[in-house]
C-alpha cells in the first residue's frame, strides 16, 4: 500500500481505538448517577473503569500526535477550524480526568457527589462534540484556498451535525451499559442489562438515521457496505444482550462503533478535510508529510503499536474479575 | 492586544502551568519507585509506609500533569496552525514517538500500580512503577528533542515550494546537541524540586508532631536533602555545558542573558546590575571577571559577542528587523534561575547540618517548609521563560518568526475565550490540588500492620491503594 494511504488507515485505526475504548468510559460516566443509586454502587461503577480510563485516553493523544506527524496540514486545519468545540472538549476532559482521580481522595459524600456530576458532564460533552466534529468532517466545511477554515461556529452546528452528536452519545451510552453488565454482579448487573436493552434500541435508530444521511451526503458502495455491517453488529449486540451473553454483546457494540467510524473514514477518503467548495478540499496526499517522515513513522508504529496493544490487553486481563458492590464507610 | 499577543500569553500560561507538575512527576515517581525497591529488598515497614505516603502525593500531582498535557498536545493546531504546517514534518515525529512510547507506558502501568497492590505479585507490582519511571523519562526526552529542534534546527531541508521544513535525518533530530545537554539539565532541575518536596514534607512532620514516626521522617528528610544537593551539582555542571552550546547556536541569547551590548574579550559575568531598562547604561553592578568568558567558551579569555554586533550580523543575514529578545527579561530570569535554584541547594545543605547525628530540627525552621520546594520550582519556570523568550523573535530559530506562526483564521474572540477559560480553570484546579495535598500530608504515614506479606498489606484509611480489595 502506498504510504499516504497506509497512514490514513493508521490514523483511522487510532480514532477507532479511541472511540471503542473511551466510548465505554464515556458511557459509564454518563450512567454513573443513573445506575449507581448510592455511594457503594457508584464506587463500584467507577471502579470498573478506574485502572484503564487513562490508558484509553492516550489513544486520543496519539491520534493527535500522529496526525500532526503524518498529516500536518490536516492537524492544522482540523484543530484551528474546530477551535471552540475542541476547547470545550479539552475543558470537559480535564474536569472528568481530575474528578475520576480525586473522587476517592476525600471521605465525604458531598465531595463525591460533586465529582460524580463532573464525571457525567465531562463524559456527555466530549461524546456529543466528537460526534458533531466527525459529522462535519464527512459533510465538509468551508475552507479557503490555503485550507484554512473560514466558516463560523454556526456552520458547525447544522441539524446533520447535531444528529451525529446525539448518535455518538447514544451508542456510547449503550456500549457503556453493556460494559457495566459485563463487569459487575448481582443487582447492578441486572439493571445494567435492562438499561442496555433500552438505550441500545434508541442508539440503533439514531445510528441508522445518521449513517443513512451521511452516506447520502458523501458515500460510495464500500462505505455503504461497512455501514451496513455496523448496523448488523449493533443489532447482534442487542440480541446477545437479551440472552445475557455479555461478552458477545460487548464485542457487538465494539464492532459496531469500529465499523461505523470506518464507514465515515471510507466515505471521506481520499479527502481528509472535505470542503463545501470541492476546489479547496484537502486530500490525504496534499496534507501528508514527506515519504521519508512517513517511512520513519511506519517503522516506529509497526514496532510499538503491537507492543502497546499487548500490555494494554494484559491490563484488562489482570482486572478481569467482576466488581462487586460492597459497603463503604464514608462520612 | 491582538490574536498574536493573546496566543503567546496563552501558550506561556498553559505551558508554564503544565511545568508546575512535570518536574514533580518526573522526580517523585522515581523517588517512590526507589522507596518501594528499598521495601522489596529489606522488607522494612518504614519503606512501605513512605512508598504509600509519597506515592499518594505523587498520584495527586500526576493527575494534573496528565490533564494539562492534553491541552499542550492540541494547542499547536488551535493557535499556531501556520507553525504546525511549517514544522509538522519534523516536529511531529518526536511528538508521535512521545505518545506511542511514553504516554501509553505511563498511563497503563500507573493504572496497574494503583489498582495492583493486592492483585499482582510483589515483584511484578514493583516492575510496574519502574515502567512508569521509564515512561516519564522517555516522555521528557522526546518532547525536549522537539523543543531543541526549535532552538537549533538540524536534520532537515527547507522546501521553498511547500514553504515548510522537511525531515531528512531523524537520528540528527534525536541527537541534536541541544537536547543532549537540555535533557540532563531538565531532569536534574526536576529532581531538585522532588527532593525539596520530600524533605519539606518530612520537616513539617518532624516539627508538628515531634515523637511520631520521627525515625521514618528523618530518613525522608535526609533522602530529600541529599537529592536536592546532588541534583544541584548536576544542574550546575549540565547548565555550564548548556551555556557553551547556547553560545554556539544562539549567541544572541547568551548576550541577552548578560545584557552584553558590546563584544568583550575577556568577558566578565555580572551577578547583579541596576541599569536603564534596556540595559544600555549601568548604574550599579557587581561583576566577576573572566567568568562569562569561561561560561560561554570554556576558556578564561574567550571572546563573547555583544548584542549590537550580533544585531548587525543578523540584519545582513535575515534582512531588516530587530533580532533582540526582551533584554531585561532574559537578564533577570537567567540570574534568578541560578540564584533561586542554588538557594534551595544551600538550604538543603543547612538542613542536613542542622539535623546531623540525631539532632532534632529547631522549631524556627518551620518557616522553611513552604519556600523549600517552591524555590527550585520557581527556578524551573525562570529557566524556561529565559530559554523561550531568549529565542524571540524566532519561533524556530532562523527559520520561522513567532509573528508568522499564529493561526490566520482564528479570531481574537476565540483565543480570548480559551485564554480566559483555561486560566480560570487552571486557577481553580491549583486550589483543589493544594488542598488535597495538604490534607494528605497532614494525614501522615499510613499504618501497614506489620504483616508485610506477599500481597502487600493495606491500610484501612488509604483507600486509593485499596479500592479493589473491598470492591471484589
Ligand atoms: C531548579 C532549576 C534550575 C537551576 C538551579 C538551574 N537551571 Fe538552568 N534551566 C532550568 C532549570 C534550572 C530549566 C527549567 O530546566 C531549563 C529551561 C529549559 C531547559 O533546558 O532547562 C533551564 C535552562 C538553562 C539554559 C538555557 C538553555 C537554552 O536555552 O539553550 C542555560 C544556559 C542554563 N539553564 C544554565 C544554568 C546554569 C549555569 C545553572 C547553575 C549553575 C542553572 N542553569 C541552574
Ligand atoms: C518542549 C516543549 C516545548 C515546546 C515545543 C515549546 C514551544 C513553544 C511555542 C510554540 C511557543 C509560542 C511562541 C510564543 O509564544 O512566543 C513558546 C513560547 C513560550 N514557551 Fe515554550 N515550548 C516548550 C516548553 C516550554 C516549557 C516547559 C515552558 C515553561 C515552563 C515554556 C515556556 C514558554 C514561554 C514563557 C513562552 C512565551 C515566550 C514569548 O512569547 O515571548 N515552554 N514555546
Ligand atoms: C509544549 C510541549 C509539551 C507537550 C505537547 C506535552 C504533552 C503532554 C501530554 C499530552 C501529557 C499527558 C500525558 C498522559 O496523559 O499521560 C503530558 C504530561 C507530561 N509531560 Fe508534557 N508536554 C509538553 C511539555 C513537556 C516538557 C517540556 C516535559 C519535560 C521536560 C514534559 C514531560 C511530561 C511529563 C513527565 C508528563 C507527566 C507524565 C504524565 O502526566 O503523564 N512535557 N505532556
Amino acid at each position: 500500500m502506498e504510504l499516504t494511504t497506509l497512514w490514513f488507515v493508521v490514523i483511522a485505526f487510532l480514532w477507532i481505538g479511541y472511540f471503542v475504548l473511551e466510548g465505554f468510559d464515556f458511557g459509564v460516566g454518563i450512567l454513573l448517577r443513573v445506575l449507581g443509586r448510592d455511594e457503594p454502587e457508584r464506587r463500584a461503577v467507577v471502579t470498573t473503569i478506574g485502572p484503564v480510563w487513562d490508558g484509553n485516553e492516550v489513544w486520543l493523544i496519539v491520534a493527535g500526535g500522529a496526525t500532526f506527524a503524518a498529516f500536518p496540514e490536516w492537524y492544522a486545519t482540523l484543530f484551528s477550524g474546530f477551535y471552540l468545540p475542541l476547547f470545550a472538549i479539552l475543558v470537559a476532559l480535564i474536569l472528568r480526568g481530575v474528578a475520576l482521580e480525586y473522587r476517592g481522595k476525600r471521605d465525604d459524600l458531598l465531595w463525591r457527589g460533586r465529582m460524580d456530576t463532573l464525571i457525567t458532564v465531562g463524559s456527555v460533552i466530549p461524546a456529543l462534540l466528537w460526534g458533531i466534529t466527525f459529522a462535519n468532517l464527512v459533510r465538509g466545511v468551508p475552507l479557503d484556498a490555503d485550507h484554512e477554515y473560514v466558516g463560523s461556529l454556526g456552520d458547525l452546528l447544522s441539524p446533520f451535525a447535531l444528529l451525529g452528536g446525539v448518535a455518538f452519545t447514544a451508542v456510547f451510552v449503550a456500549h457503556g451499559a453493556i460494559f457495566l453488565a459485563l463487569r459487575t454482579t448481582d443487582e447492578l448487573r441486572q439493571r445494567a442489562n435492562r438499561l442496555a436493552a433500552r438505550t441500545g434500541l434508541v442508539a440503533a435508530v439514531l445510528v441508522v438515521a445518521f449513517l443513512l444521511w451521511a452516506l447520502n451526503l458523501r458515500g460510495d458502495t464500500a462505505s455503504a457496505v461497512v455501514a451496513g455491517a455496523a448496523v448488523v453488529a449493533l443489532v447482534a449486540a442487542l440480541v446477545a444482550n437479551k440472552y445475557r451473553r455479555e461478552g458477545w454483546a460487548f464485542t457487538g457494540t465494539a464492532l459496531a462503533i469500529a465499523l461505523a467510524v470506518t464507514a465515515l473514514f471510507v466515505a471521506m477518503f481520499p479527502a481528509v478535510m472535505p470542503s463545501t467548495d470541492p476546489a479547496t478540499t484537502l486530500t490525504a496526499v496534499e496534507a501528508a508529510s514527506t515519504p521519508y517522515t512517513l517511512k520513519v513513522l511506519t517503522w516506529i508504529a509497526g514496532i510499538f503499536t503491537p507492543l502497546v496493544m499487548l500490555y494494554q490487553g494484559w491490563t484488562y486481563w489482570v482486572f478481569r474479575k467482576r466488581v462487586t458492590v460492597e459497603p463503604v464507610a464514608v462520612a | 492586544m491582538d490574536t498574536l499577543d493573546l496566543a503567546r500569553w496563552q501558550f506561556a500560561i498553559t505551558t508554564v502551568y503544565h511545568f508546575f507538575f512535570v518536574p514533580v512527576t518526573l522526580s517523585l515517581v522515581a523517588i517512590t519507585a526507589g522507596l518501594q525497591t528499598a521495601w522489596y529488598r529489606t522488607g522494612k515497614d518504614k519503606y512501605l509506609r513512605l512508598t504509600k505516603f509519597y506515592g499518594k502525593l505523587f498520584l495527586i500531582n500526576i493527575a494534573l500533569g496528565v490533564v494539562t498535557g492534553l491541552v499542550q498536545e492540541f494547542q499547536f493546531g488551535m493557535n499556531w496552525s501556520t507553525y504546525s504546517r511549517f514544522v509538522g514534518d519534523v516536529f511531529g515525529a518526536p511528538l508521535a514517538l512521545e505518545g506511542l512510547l511514553a504516554f501509553f507506558l505511563e498511563s497503563t502501568f500507573i493504572g496497574l500500580w494503583i489498582f495492583g497492590w493486592d492483585r499482582l505479585p510483589k515483584k511484578v507490582h514493583l516492575a510496574c512503577i519502574w515502567m512508569v519511571v521509564l515512561g516519564t523519562q522517555l516522555s521528557a526526552y522526546f518532547i525536549l528533542a522537539a523543543n531543541s529542534w526549535m532552538q537549533n534546527p538540524v536534520g532537515f531541508r527547507y522546501n521553498a515550494e511547500r514553504g515548510r521544513a522537511e525531515l531528512t535525518d531523524i537520528g540528527a533530530v534525536l541527537t541534536n546537541k541541544v537536547v543532549l545537554v537540555t535533557y540532563p539539565h531538565t531532569i536534574f532541575a526536576a529532581f531538585m524540586v522532588g527532593g525539596a518536596f520530600v524533605a519539606a514534607v518530612a520537616l513539617w512532620h518532624l516539627l508538628r508532631r515531634p515523637g511520631t514516626d520521627t525515625d521514618v521522617f528523618r530518613t525522608a528528610l535526609k533522602l530529600g536533602a541529599v537529592i536536592v544537593i546532588a541534583a544541584g551539582a548536576g544542574v550546575a555542571v549540565s547548565g555550564d555545558l548548556q551555556g557553551k552550546v547556547m553560545t554556539e547556536v544562539q549567541p544572541m541569547k547568551m548576550a541577552a542573558a548578560e545584557a552584553l551590548y558590546e563584544t568583550e574579550k575577556p568577558a566578565a559575568f555580572s551577578a547583579f546590575t541596576v541599569g536603564t531598562l534596556d540595559g544600555s547604561r549601568e548604574i550599579f553592578s557587581v561583576k566577576v571577571p573572566y567568568l562569562l568568558s569561561f561560561l560561554a567558551t570554556g576558556t578564561f579569555d574567550g571572546e563573547v559577542k555583544g548584542i549590537n554586533s550580533l544585531q548587525q550580523a543578523y540584519e545582513e543575514l535575515y534582512g531588516p528587523g530587530s533580532y533582540k529578545p526582551n533584554i531585561p527579561l532574559t537578564y533577570w530570569t537567567f540570574r534568578l534561575m541560578i540564584g533561586v535554584g542554588m538557594a534551595a541547594a544551600a538550604v538543603s545543605l543547612w538542613l542536613l547540618w542542622a539535623t546531623r547525628k540525631g539532632r532534632a530540627p529547631a522549631r524556627w525552621l518551620a518557616w522553611l517548609v513552604v519556600p523549600l520546594p517552591l524555590l527550585p520550582l520557581v527556578a524551573n519556570c525562570f529557566g524556561w521563560i529565559f530559554t523561550e523568550t531568549g529565542r524571540q523573535p524566532w519561533l524556530v530559530f532562523g527559520l520561522l518568526r513567532t509573528a508568522d506562526g499564529v493561526s490566520p483564521g482564528t479570531t481574537t474572540a476565540e483565543v480570548l475565550t480559551s485564554l480566559i477559560g483555561f486560566t480560570a480553570l487552571y486557577g481553580v484546579l491549583a486550589v483543589v490540588e493544594v488542598k488535597l495535598l495538604t490534607k494528605s500530608i497532614r494525614a501522615g504515614l499510613p499504618e501497614v500492620g506489620g504483616d508485610a506479606g506477599r500481597d502487600g498489606p493495606d491500610t484501612p484509611e488509604d483507600d486509593e491503594s485499596k479500592p479493589l480489595s473491598f470492591a471484589y
